[in-house]
Order: structure tokens, then sequence, then C-alpha cells
């Protein structure tokens, strides 16, 4: 099953590399990984998809936790929660192509940010099946070029994970 | 306020943290470091003649005291050959602090001479790793490393100390932090009482009991709260490899060290328990056989320090993450109250039962003869002149099994092998760390002609520090526990599991400075044994042939359950 845990680690020089090292090490699998640091500047915070079996999952949270530089983390996926990731993708936009991919790019609610006589670059943010779904939605030979921020994630309603 | 260099901040620190010896060799990057520890006297060096001893000299200090050793190399090859002493020190738990060199901050990256990112080498077999980044901070990240070394599981702490946070000319305040405080990072202190409480009861109904306690009973000093434990509820007790001497390998409720090479007793009682109490012990491979058919009708208990050793590989009912002194304490005073009982009846059945399974095997072997003597009749003569109390060390093979199985430990702290990685060349330098630091102590090391060839240039240093430690060599001029699987799984072809061209030991100890003897006639192996421990003051090698053809069982078959074992060379279960 398809997990996103949400990571908050001290944002030290190295401590990416342990939770990358720590998912081959141990032949677990990320999908996705995004990081960045907080508004509070001494942490990060990391969101990794992943997918196994319930025992590989608890073994991914609990060896994660052991890792000195990780503060907190919590399994988004254990309740509501929201998530997105954002894409970038160029596509090829000629004649009468163009009034096409701008009607498609509205029904998914992106926006077009950047347009030549030939290619148009735009912008999607959802949650991953919604990308998948506007790729798809191009026609063949269309899509130039992809660009995906993998998933951002966080609980709905009060749950927060902070210090 | 006083003000130090980076390199006279270490050697001081290392000298208020009460660190006594520490080991290692010199290089380029550590040569700041080397001077100012010249300059002070509270701290002895150790020069190893390969780095990978440092470590296990580190390592088998840290076993016997329970405190973080302590390893100084260089950068480079130096810190490289480090890797296989701290990958060893990882997979059994062991604290220790690996102070490594480093090129100069500003070189770092350009492929500069010695340099290597041990970072990176090192942080798949290390608890943690830091670099320091200014000298001013050096205190506090030594103070870390201590910390993190030696609380909740311990394990290995690298540090990396680039060659300028060591400069001379560049002096900064220096205070011994006796506390250092770190938000990611807390040990748990104490089990969960509800849990606790819980398992209590489950002991106290079980009607065939068995307590399986590991290496965790050793490193969380708790062997005593186990044997009483034991006693009070008059369970059966066996040890894990890395557990022996945590509850004593004599006393009554022993039923011997279980898993692969497990006595038939341990094995059996595991299989047909009806409660596993797990104490410190992680169920790696080596103990439990097939997981799918482990333990069929029991129910488990598992009180762990590392909450990611719970249910890694076997399903737990009952988890307890904790120090296992202290929640052993919380079930011996759980039982006090209301003077709770077992259930008698159940348990005098069950002992019954353990009883006829220790008659079956009883760690019995073929009868040496003059000309053929059997290794596990060496560890039986060794047991009796050292009288059960040395502390043995050992390297990896057959001869590892045999002392485990033939040299019964009363004690914790006592037995000394590389039980995780299975590091040949350990048995040497981590008798040498314990001698050093324990010299009234008998200190051996079991090995083989295999083995103790992986690192026996540290008889040098033995000479230079005056280590008068023993080593014992079952010599069977073969890879045995290689010998034994080709020989059981590939129809006795012995590839590559020969040794040829073996040096003449004695010739070799001697040119060392050292003592050197052989027994190759059974008459002579007990007053031999004698001979060489009477020699107080000398390192004593005793070189012994025996019986190459012979194998360590019982052996459980592979997949199987845990009662499953070949018994001899022809019978199995």
């Amino acid at each position: 099953m398809r997990r996103i845990i949400s990571v908050l680690l001290e944002n030290e020089p190295g401590a990416l590399s342990r939770v990358v090292g720590l998912f081959s090490q141990r032949n677990y699998n990320i999908e996705t990984l995004t990081v960045a640091p907080t508004d509070d500047k001494s942490l990060s915070r990391l969101t990794v998809t992943t997918t196994g079996s319930d025992k590989v999952i608890e073994q991914i949270t609990k060896q994660l936790n052991k890792l000195v530089e990780v503060v907190k983390l919590v399994d988004l996926t254990e309740g509501a929660h929201i998530e997105r990731e954002l894409m970038l993708i160029k596509i090829k936009a000629a004649g009468s192509q163009r009034a096409e991919i701008k009607r498609q790019v509205d029904i998914f609610r992106g926006q077009i940010v950047d347009v030549t006589s030939t290619v148009y670059t735009v912008q999607i943010i959802g949650n991953s099946h919604k990308l998948d779904a506007f790729i798809a939605s191009i026609a063949e030979g269309g899509v130039l070029e992809v660009v995906r921020s993998g998933i951002s994630g966080i609980a709905r309603g009060e749950k927060m994970l902070s210090l | 306020m006083e003000l130090l260099s980076g390199a006279d901040m270490i050697a001081r620190f290392l000298g208020d943290e009460g660190v006594e010896y520490i080991y290692g060799y010199p290089g380029g990057a550590v040569l700041h470091i080397y001077d100012a520890l010249f300059r002070q006297d509270k701290v002895e060096h150790i020069l190893v003649r390969h780095e990978q001893a440092a470590v296990h000299m580190a390592d088998g200090y840290a076993r016997a005291a329970g405190k973080a050793g302590v390893v100084l190399v260089t950068s480079g090859p130096g810190a490289t050959n480090t890797v296989t002493g701290i990958a060893t020190a990882f997979m059994d738990s062991i604290p220790m602090v690996v102070l490594c060199g480093q090129v100069p901050s500003n070189l770092i990256g350009e492929d500069a001479f010695q340099e290597t990112d041990m970072m990176g080498v090192s942080r798949p077999v290390v608890k943690h790793n830091m670099a320091v980044r200014h000298a001013s901070e050096i205190p506090e990240v030594l103070k870390k490393a201590f910390y993190i070394a030696e609380s909740g599981r311990p394990g290995p702490v690298v540090v990396d100390i680039p060659k300028d946070m060591t400069a001379p000319n560049e002096r900064f305040e220096y205070v011994y932090p006796k506390k250092v405080k770190l938000r990611s990072y807390t040990p748990p202190a104490r089990g969960h009482s509800g849990q606790i409480k819980k398992a209590v009861e489950m002991l106290l109904a079980a009607k065939r009991p068995v307590i399986y306690a590991g290496g965790g009973v050793i490193l969380g000093g708790a062997s005593n709260q186990l044997t009483k434990l034991v006693e009070l509820l008059n369970f059966p007790v066996t040890n894990t490899l890395m557990g022996l001497g945590g509850y004593p390998g004599t006393g009554k409720h022993s039923v011997g060290m279980l898993g692969m090479h497990g006595s038939y007793e341990a094995n059996q009682v595991m299989h047909h328990s009806d409660l596993v109490l797990a104490v410190g012990a992680r169920f790696d491979d080596r103990i439990t056989n097939g997981t799918d058919k482990f333990c069929p009708g029991a129910r488990i208990i598992h009180i762990d320090i590392d909450p990611a050793n719970i249910a890694k590989t076997v399903k737990v009912d009952v988890p307890i993450v904790g120090p296992v002194d202290s929640v052993l304490d919380d079930m011996l005073a759980l039982i006090a109250v209301d003077e709770k009982e077992t259930d008698a009846a159940a348990l005098s059945d069950w002992w019954s039962k353990i009883e006829s399974w220790r008659t079956v095997h009883a760690g019995r072997y073929e009868s040496s003869t003059q000309d053929n003597i059997k290794p596990q009749n060496v560890i039986e003569a060794l047991y009796k002149v050292t009288k059960g109390e040395a502390y043995v060390t050992s390297d990896v093979g057959q001869h590892q099994m045999f002392a485990a199985q033939y040299y019964k430990f009363d004690r914790p702290n006592r037995w000394i092998n590389s039980g995780g990685l299975g590091t040949m060349g350990f048995g040497l330098p981590a008798a040498m760390g314990i001698k050093l630091s324990y010299p009234n102590e008998e200190v051996v090391c079991v090995t083989g002609e295999g083995s103790i060839q992986m690192n026996i240039q540290e008889l040098s240093t033995c000479k230079q520090y005056d280590i008068p430690l023993k080593v014992v060599v079952l010599n069977n001029q073969s890879l045995g526990m290689v010998r034994q699987w080709q020989d059981m799984n590939y129809e006795s072809r012995h590839a590559h599991s020969y040794m040829e061209s073996l040096p003449d030991f004695t010739k070799l100890v001697e040119s060392y400075g050292h003592v050197g003897l052989t027994v190759n006639k059974l008459d002579d192996l007990e007053s031999t044994l004698e001979k060489a421990f009477a020699m107080k003051d000398r390192l004593v090698f005793i070189n012994v042939y025996v019986d190459p053809t012979e194998h360590v069982y019982p052996m459980q078959i592979a997949r199987g359950s845990m009662n499953d074992m070949w018994l001899s060379k022809t019978e199995r279960t």
C-alpha cells in the first residue's frame, strides 16, 4: 500500500543523505521525495511516498525514528490528509492544437505559464492521479518534457506535525 | 578561562571524560592531535600495526567494561581501514567513538591526498556520525559522540575532524561539557507499565515457558535481574551467542545456547514452549531458523530498548520498549506484590520434559585419541585450566562455536566475540584491549589458524606494550566452518577452504618475542595449557593440532523449525 510519511529533520548537512541511505540500505522503496526548510530554519520538512506491506512500513517509520537527526515523523496516510504535487509540462502547441490544449488546461484548472509559437509550458497542481490524468489526456507525441515535484502532504484539521 | 587549540581540546576532553586508553595510528591529518597527546599524560595511546585492530581493541575493551572504547586514526586509508571494525561494533551494539582525521576544510571535495568521504563511507555502519565544522565546537561534539555511543541501544559514533580544526595557533575557550541535550534523540527510560503488567500475568499463567536472553542483557547490565527472575519463576533460560554469561552457564535453569549451533534442549524448549519471554534479543536468522515455523505454539513477550527490533522478523504479542534492567526490575516488583505464584504443577511437568531432552545430545562428541585431538576437548581443557573464569575472546568459525558451547560462562562481559558481523581477525586485538585494562585477569583468545592470520601483526603491539595474554589456536589446517558447509552441501568439494603453506607458528611468535608452544598429543594438552597459564608475564601462543574433519553439532537444518537439527554427521531429529 502507498504511504506518505512526513518527517521533521534537523536542517543539517548530511541529514538528507542519512534518510535516503536508510531506504537503499534496507531495501525500502522511495517513489517520491521532497524536502525544504520550514518556517523554523533549524528544521527541514521531508515528505516521502513509499510502498510496502504493513510490516515494512512499520520498520520504515521505526528505522527513520532511530536516525539521530529525525525529530518527529507521521504517516499521513493513517488519517485524513491533503496531498499535492506540482507539475510543469511542456506541450507541443502549434496551429489548431493551441485552442484544444488551452481548453484541456482549463478543465484541469492548470495555468499556461510560458508560451512560444510552438510550445506551451503548463503548470498543474493536484494529487498525483490528477497529474497522471492530465498527461494521459494529451494526444500522443504532444508531451515534450515533464517535471514533477513529488508529493507534499499535510494532515487535515487540528492535527499538526511540529515541535 | 582557558584557551586551547582544537587538538589540545581533544586530548583534554578525553582525559576529562575518563578515557584511559585510546588505540590508533598516526598520519598527516591527525599530527596536531598526536602532538597534543604527546604533551599530556592522562590518556595513554596504544599504537597498533593496522587500524582495523585499533577498532577491535576498543571494541574488546568496551564489551568487557561497558564503556565506549576510543579510536584515533588519520584520514583516507587510516579511516577506511577502520570500517570492518566499526561494522563489527555496529552489528553487536557496542559503544565506541572513532576519531578520524580529515584533510583541511578548504581541500574537502578536491580529491586531496588521503581524502576519503568518511561520513559517507561509515554512514551505513554507525549509530551516528558527525563532522567538526568549527574548532570551538569540539568539546560539545565529542560529548555528544560519547552520549550517543553509550546511551539507549549503544553503537559506534564516528567523528570526522578536518586538520584545520586542530591547528595549534588557533585557540578557543575550553569547558568540559558535563551534559548534552539533543532534541531529536531521547532513548527510552522506562517500559510501559500496562504492558509490563500484562506480561507478568502471562508469565504467571504459562505452562511451558522459556526465557530467551540476548546480548541486551549484557549491554544493559541486567544479568542480576535476569538471574533473579529466572530463579523466582523457576523457568528455563536459554542465552544467545551474544548473551552468554547473562545467566550463569552452569546455573541449573540454563538449557544452554539456542539457535543454529544451540543445544538440543534449548532448541526443543523453544519449539515446544507456550510462552517466550525475549529479553534484549533480536530474533535474528541464526536464532529463529525458518520464521514461519518458529515456536508454533508460543505467545511472545519481547523486551528491547530499540523499538525497531520489535516485530522486525517475528510477530510478537506483547512488546515492551525500554531498558532491560528497569523493565525486569518492574517485573520483579510486580511479582513480589501479593507473592503471586506460577503454575507449579505445569512447570514440574515441563521440567521433567526438559530433563529428558538434556540427555539426548548432552554435548557429546567422539572421544579424542592420542594423535587426534577433538577441538571440543581443547575448550574443555581450557575451561578446566582457567577454572571457567577467564575473559575469552574468539574469532569466527568452528572454534567460536566450540568455545561458545563448551566454555560455560557464569558471568557477563566475559565472552567476547563478533556475533552479528562474524569478523575474522577480531579475537586477538579484542583480547589486547581487555588485557590492557584488566591486567590481573586471565585473557585468552580462542582462534583458528585461518582467523589468527587476519590480524597476527598485532603480536608486535603486544610486545611493545607488554600485553601477556594467551592465544589458543585450534589448528585444523583448514577453514573449518567453510569446510563443514562444503562437506554438508557441496559433496565435500573443499573449494579454497584448505590452508596451504601455514607458517611455523612457534617460530613466528618467537620472532615477535613471545612464547610459542605446540600440542599434537592428547597427553600434552592439559599440561601445556597449565604451563602456558603459569607464565603470567608472557604472551603464550599455543598451537593445538585438532581433528580437521570435525563438524560443529547440533546444527539446525536450514529453513526448518527450531528443533530440526543434525546431531552428528549421521543423526538428525
